[in-house]
């Protein structure tokens, strides 16, 4: 605290300023260099060919098309079934539990244990219940469902963050209009949680989209174009994974398929805070 | 028990102030040793006090001592919150407020609520009184319009925001804010209005605007204004009821006409509060 006072920063200060900002540096030159390294090895096999063909030679050439395909769906059945169950939960949590309830703080404790466990085990989990015990086999819908039960803790927690940030004085003053618990939920917490739902919805996905290890036991490596949600489906990591470890040769396509999974994954973040910052102040103003 | 006397005050004392004749002395909300709860800590303690029809009702007293707590049993608002009991009786109307079976929806239109904080919906100037209205069942576009127009008259605002209907309600300021959320409980022609704190958070100017408002609201609405403002209960209130906490606990301690309390109050605590040596 003295130092603050004295006219010139103290030697400790002036270590911990270099440090602070060393390692800041250090952080941001990794990223750097590893989009560097992919955007250098990657960006001159990216074409619209790229992305629209086939693979052919098990990935060393042709494209990423069916891949892509794959990889939209399964990332559509995630958030298909993780919204609504991501946002039911976190309602009931925030809105009709205390923080003291027994229900509450098993709820919680189990999503904060469940938002740690490796995605390797969910991977497993995910093979034996949705593949073999409900029968649905290698499948998008398989991998989907498995990325679902992946997303969720993060999904309620910050969405459940979102809610709980929602000043009191609306819902007193919701109540005390005579409006219903329902109408103050849709019209009012609603909204002001989209936030926190966003917030959520961008570290699920990118979890999700992400992920290699729950998918290859539960979607599995079919590179086809697949015709149904029953089908199995490679996902874009899945790919990549196979690309560099098993394919030899197939290098330069990795790197252009990381490349595209590094862009979804800036566009995703950013489209997300353009849509926070521009759509959702309207809307709110706008119910 | 101190119910407000129906009798005329004989009191030789000049009076605070000119009255207009609202009052009809006729009790319109009936406490009958009303206590409340938070868990095991009691806010108050056998509140027993009569609200009369169309008058303005201040109540006073230090912070903690339970004013706030009293008026939101009066609405039910305390069943939002967990843990909160609320023992004793409360007539409104005729009607038993805290008996279960009372629809509080239509128990919260009858009694509306300003809180001490202006806390406007984070929607347009518009949609602030649109949207309660709409919730209980009124859907023509006409007849909204005019519903928002005249809530907005009102109070006062329709000239200042006429031409920014649309824009958020958040970008008003404090005073403007706080007439609004006025308009959105006035807007639903609610019988009794609760009022805590209502200008503690404005500027002496808007502090102004909103008392004189609340003035034009006797005789059309029963109301019961919380205020920390000695001089402003002085000048606004028929009625005043003094809350002390005594032995950890809130306490009615007096209750009667504004000239009783402030002229010739009986109890010591409120002779020290009203003189400005305690509280
Ligand atoms: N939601 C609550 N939970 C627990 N205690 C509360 C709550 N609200 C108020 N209290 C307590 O009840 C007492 C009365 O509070 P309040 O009614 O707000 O008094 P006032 O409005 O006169 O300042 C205070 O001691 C306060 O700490
Ligand atoms: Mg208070």
């Amino acid at each position: 605290m003295l130092n603050t006072l004295e006219p010139h920063p103290g030697g400790w200060e002036r270590l911990a300023t270099t440090f602070v900002w060393s390692a800041a540096a250090l952080v941001t030159a990794t990223f750097c260099w590893l989009l560097g390294d992919i955007i250098w090895h990657g960006l001159s096999h990216i074409s619209w060919a790229f992305l629209t063909t086939p693979p052919r030679n098990a990935g060393r050439e042709g494209g990423i098309g069916p891949i892509l395909v794959s990889t939209l769906l399964i990332l559509g059945v995630c958030l298909g079934v993780a919204v609504p169950l991501g946002v039911g939960t976190a309602v009931l949590l925030a809105e009709f539990t205390t923080d003291t309830s027994l229900f509450g703080r098993l709820t919680r404790r189990s999503l904060d244990v469940l938002s740690g466990v490796p995605s390797i085990v969910f991977g497993l989990f995910g093979n034996a219940f949705f593949c073999k015990t409900l029968g649905l086999g290698f499948s998008i819908l398989s991998g989907g469902l498995t990325l679902a039960c992946m997303v969720l803790p993060i999904l309620i927690r910050s969405t459940e963050e979102g809610f709980r940030t929602v000043p009191t004085g609306y819902r007193l003053s919701a109540a005390a209009l005579g409006l219903s618990r329902t109408t103050t939920l849709l019209y009012l917490l609603l909204p002001a949680a989209v936030p926190g739902l966003l917030v959520g919805l961008v570290l699920g996905v990118g979890r999700a989209i992400a992920e290699t290890a729950a998918l290859i036991f539960t979607s599995g490596y079919v590179d086809r174009m697949p015709q149904s949600l029953l089908d199995s489906g490679r996902a874009l990591s899945v790919h990549i994974f196979d690309l560099s470890m098993n394919v030899s040769g197939g290098d330069s396509h990795a790197y252009a398929s990381a490349l595209v999974l590094i862009f979804a994954l800036l566009a995703i973040n950013g489209a997300t805070s353009w849509l926070t910052k521009h759509w959702l102040s309207r809307r709110i103003v706008t119910v | 028990m101190k119910p407000f006397s129906a009798t005329p005050d004989t009191q030789p004392w000049a009076p605070l102030e000119q009255r207009p004749a609202c009052c009809v002395p006729k009790p319109f909300i009936e406490v009958e040793q009303l206590s409340l709860h938070y868990g095991q800590k009691p806010a108050f303690h056998g509140v027993t006090l009569a609200i009369n029809q169309g008058c303005i009702t201040a109540i006073v007293g230090p912070s903690g001592c339970g004013k706030t707590s009293f008026l939101t049993s009066l609405n039910r608002l305390t069943d939002l919150i967990a843990g909160c009991r609320v023992e004793g009786r409360i007539h409104l109307d005729g009607l038993d407020v805290l008996a279960p079976q009372t629809d509080v929806i239509h128990l919260r239109r009858r009694v509306g609520m300003i809180f001490q904080k202006p806390n406007p919906f984070p929607l347009s100037i518009r949609k602030n009184l649109e949207f309660p209205l709409r919730e209980h069942g009124l859907r023509d576009r006409e007849r909204l319009a005019g519903a928002i127009e005249t809530g907005l008259r009102d109070v006062g605002l329709w000239d200042e925001v006429k031409d920014r209907l649309d824009s958020p309600a958040l970008a008003l300021s404090g005073g403007q804010q706080q007439r609004l959320c006025m308009a959105r409980a006035l807007v639903l022609a609610p019988e009794v209005l609760l009022m805590d704190e209502p200008c503690s958070a404005l500027d002496p100017l808007s502090s102004g605007i909103v008392e004189d408002l609340i003035v034009s609201l006797r005789s059309r609405y029963t109301v019961l204004i919380v205020t920390h403002n000695l001089a402003q209960a002085r000048r606004i209130a028929d009625y005043a009821a003094l809350f002390w906490t005594q032995n950890g606990t809130g306490r009615l301690i007096e209750a009667g006409t504004a000239k009783h309390i402030f002229g010739t109050p009986h109890e010591p605590l409120t002779v020290a509060y009203v003189s400005g040596m305690r509280g």
